[in-house]
């Protein structure tokens, strides 16, 4: 039975809720369906040839830093290593749209974004090592934690960059999370909060195809990520995450936008993970070789250098340079990560408060004391370094 | 507002100028003033003040962007707020009832206790989350929780609750002053409990760790905090009649803990009997029991005995007066203090 039928229906007609106020139009905010690209396109004439030139030369040495690490696991150096080999020009465009004054949010796969931006690759992975957890001061670099619970870094960024806001300075914050992480309750909470305040963020969401073993068909229903966006009331970008050019002129702009008192935008980069998850990890149990070789064809380092000896911006020469500066790169960090880190037992205790409770005071007795009996057992300098 | 468990304090009360929910706010309302860093965030903060009120009138005067209404999303409140102390800010979140902080837990526990720990003290994060809890105020289903034990469990917390008008004010004060997270818990069956205190000279901020003896006695020990110190302190006066002389002890901070002033009273009286209405099972009061023992095993006459709530989920109002440790349930775990065996 229709409204219609009812009895003394033809009086009623429909209005809109007296607090209903109409939606503005929704479709700026709306991403456009295909993945915005720069390289082998028209819109490369644009392109900066020296930052094209700098961004092949950090993904070259972001690849060679990739590799390295997950070397590093085979020689028992690192306990894990997320891999983002594939993803490297998603990294280093988000470590080169930033400002110094701006906040890099990291999460466990990032790393290569933290060493593009600047940090110590050691101390980078300090956390993944299992030396430190953090192996740097996040203020110094201001890039946070490299972040292991999904999506919780980004209501972080959304506060730091409002704190910041109030505080008069004009600084961004950048956020990074995966396709998986965008399921958490805390992405959605972070881009509402976002958008409500206008905070000076950009989420990056590196849709690299899977969470773990979980493809993003049966991690979401939405069109795209991107388009998450316009439900919190910002603009969503969908890139291809393996062009460096598209992904640092959208990055770009999103960032400007932030700078300028524009809001947040949610930026999705459609791009692959080449390796496993982790080292650890077995992708042939969810994924098969072809899918993989399509995806090899559009290596964004081949694709960049591909454009850039094209346009004779980029010889043999200038590939064999890269090649060394990154080998380079690539000796120093295995031979700083073949040394032993001296750890301090007692640090375990230092650093839970501010000042340490009389509990804590106790329990650090107790270690010294067995660290203590152990030296004198066996002569040996294990918590040497306490002494 | 008074409810079925009001107290003695409350019964014996002539006119008093201040309540607890007024000491609270004057707290925030004086940390504000004195340091521009001090933001206060939470559901209806703003505006209406707070649904106890306890906000009100902050951000008439310090403004909407130091006293802000957010979205309601307890886990983007709290990871806003680490990212606002991230960049120097000292936030103060208000969650509003105890069963709704729980969306939080995982900024809790993984960021706010650990981010100094991670970052090798580089990154202290001094945030205050205030969080209204425990039962009496005839609240429905999740209103009433005592969550205390799972705050406890996690380290790189402080955990206090006042137990007094001002004590609220001054363990408030240095909450929002400290550098590390403070879980702050308010029982809110207390917030309309009144003392001479008055707003206009409020006393000395009250360090945070420390424990207070509320009435100082001879034959054994009631150790309590929060919304159970009242109970507490009317069981110590109907103890007399039967001739026994409590010592009643305010934790006022959980964690830390202060062994020193619990075990020092514990030795002078040889018993002890811990109360709280949080579940006995895993609650803090076993925590608190063993601690005793190991440290008094040879002062004490009789086991360390505990009134707890019932290990069940927080009863609907109508019966929640049966599973709230009163001061009858109090006085016969006195009288189960073995006193014969000793005497
Ligand atoms: C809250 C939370 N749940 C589960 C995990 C375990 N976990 C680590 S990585 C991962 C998959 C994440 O996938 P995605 O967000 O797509 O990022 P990617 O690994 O592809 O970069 C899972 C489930 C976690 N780290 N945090």
């Amino acid at each position: 039975m229709t409204v219609q039928e009812l009895p003394g229906a033809a009086a009623y007609r429909p209005t809109p809720p007296p607090a209903w106020k109409p939606l503005t139009d929704p479709a700026p905010l709306l991403p456009d369906p295909e993945p915005y690209r720069v390289l082998g396109t028209d819109a490369v004439a644009e392109a900066d040839p020296e930052l094209l030139r700098r961004l092949y030369a950090e993904l070259v040495r972001g690849r060679r830093y990739n590799t390295q690490a997950t070397a590093l696991t085979k020689q028992g150096r690192l306990a894990v290593y997320p891999s983002s080999t594939g993803q490297e020009a998603c990294e280093i465009a988000a470590a080169l749209v930033l400002e110094e004054r701006d906040w890099l949010f990291p999460s466990y796969r990032d790393t290569l974004a933290a060493v593009a931006r600047g940090l110590d690759p050691v101390e980078a992975l300090t956390l993944l090592r299992g030396d430190r957890h953090t192996g740097y001061d996040p203020r110094e670099h201001r890039i946070a934690p490299l972040c292991t619970p999904l999506a919780t870094q980004l209501p972080h960024a959304v506060g730091l960059a409002h704190a910041a806001r109030l505080k008069g300075d004009d600084v961004v914050a950048l956020a990074m999370v995966g396709d998986g992480g965008t399921s958490e309750g805390d992405f959605h909470e972070a881009l509402n909060f976002a958008a409500v305040w206008r905070a000076p963020v950009v989420f990056l969401v590196q849709n690299n195809g899977f969470a773990i073993s979980v493809p993003l068909a049966k991690q979401t229903a939405a069109p795209s990520l991107a388009h998450k966006a316009v439900g919190y009331g910002m603009p969503g970008r969908l890139v291809d995450g393996n062009d460096a050019a598209a992904m640092h002129q959208v990055l770009s702009e999103a960032v400007e936008r932030a700078r300028a008192g524009g809001g947040p935008t949610l930026v999705e980069a459609v791009t692959y993970r080449m390796d496993a998850h982790t080292n650890a990890d077995d992708a042939t149990r969810y994924r098969g070789d072809s899918e993989v070789e399509t995806w090899r064809a559009h290596d964004p380092v081949r694709l960049l250098e591909r454009e850039l000896t094209g346009r004779g911006l980029l010889d043999d020469d200038g590939i064999e340079e890269e090649r060394v500066a990154a080998e380079r790169m690539a000796a120093g960090l295995r031979e700083r990560m073949n040394a032993d880190p001296v750890l301090d037992p007692m640090d375990l205790f230092t650093h839970v408060y501010a000042e340490q409770t009389a509990q804590l005071r106790e329990q650090a007795d107790r270690l010294r004391g067995e660290l203590d009996a152990e030296h004198d057992q066996h002569g040996t300098d294990d918590g040497g370094a306490a002494r | 507002m008074t409810t079925a468990a009001a107290t003695a304090g409350e019964r014996t009360a002539k006119a008093k100028p201040a309540t607890m929910a007024q000491a609270l706010g004057r707290a925030l309302r004086d940390s504000m003033a004195d340091d521009p860093s001090v933001h206060v965030l939470g559901e209806d903060v703003g505006t209406l003040g707070g649904v106890f009120r306890i906000t009100d009138g902050l951000a008439k005067e310090f403004g909407d962007e130091r006293c802000t209404d957010t979205p309601l999303a307890e886990a983007g409140i709290l990871g806003a707020a680490v990212g606002m102390a991230m960049y120097g800010l000292r936030p103060v979140v208000e969650m509003q009832f105890d069963a709704f902080a729980y969306p939080a837990f995982e900024q809790l526990i993984s960021h706010v206790a650990k981010m100094r720990n991670r970052t090798g003290g580089a990154m202290p994060l001094p945030i205050t989350v205030r969080v209204p809890y425990g039962g009496g105020i005839g609240g429905v289903e999740h209103h009433s929780d005592s969550s205390e034990a799972y705050y406890m469990a996690t380290p790189g917390l402080h955990v206090v609750t006042p137990a007094t008008v001002g004590d609220a004010y001054g363990l408030l004060r240095a909450s929002i002053a400290s550098d590390d997270p403070v879980v702050f818990l308010e029982p809110k069956r207390l917030y309309w409990s009144k003392a001479d205190w008055s707003p206009q000279e409020p006393a000395a901020v009250e360090p945070i760790g420390r424990a207070v003896v509320r009435r100082p006695g001879r034959s054994a020990t009631l150790i309590t905090y929060g919304p159970s110190l009242p109970v507490c302190m009317e069981a110590a006066e109907g103890a007399v009649e039967e001739g026994w002389d409590l010592e009643v002890v305010d934790l006022r901070s959980l964690v830390p803990f202060d062994d020193e002033t619990v075990a020092a009273s514990v030795r002078r009286t040889g018993r002890a009997v811990v109360v709280h209405e949080s579940t006995g099972f895993g609650g803090p009061g076993g925590e608190i029991a063993a601690r005793i023992t190991e440290r008094c095993f040879h002062h004490l006459e009789a086991p360390v005995l505990r009134v707890a709530g019932f290990d069940i989920p927080y009863p609907p109002p109508m019966q929640e007066r049966h599973h709230l440790p009163g001061v009858d349930r109090v006085l016969d775990a006195v009288a189960r203090l073995q006193w014969e065996a000793s005497n």
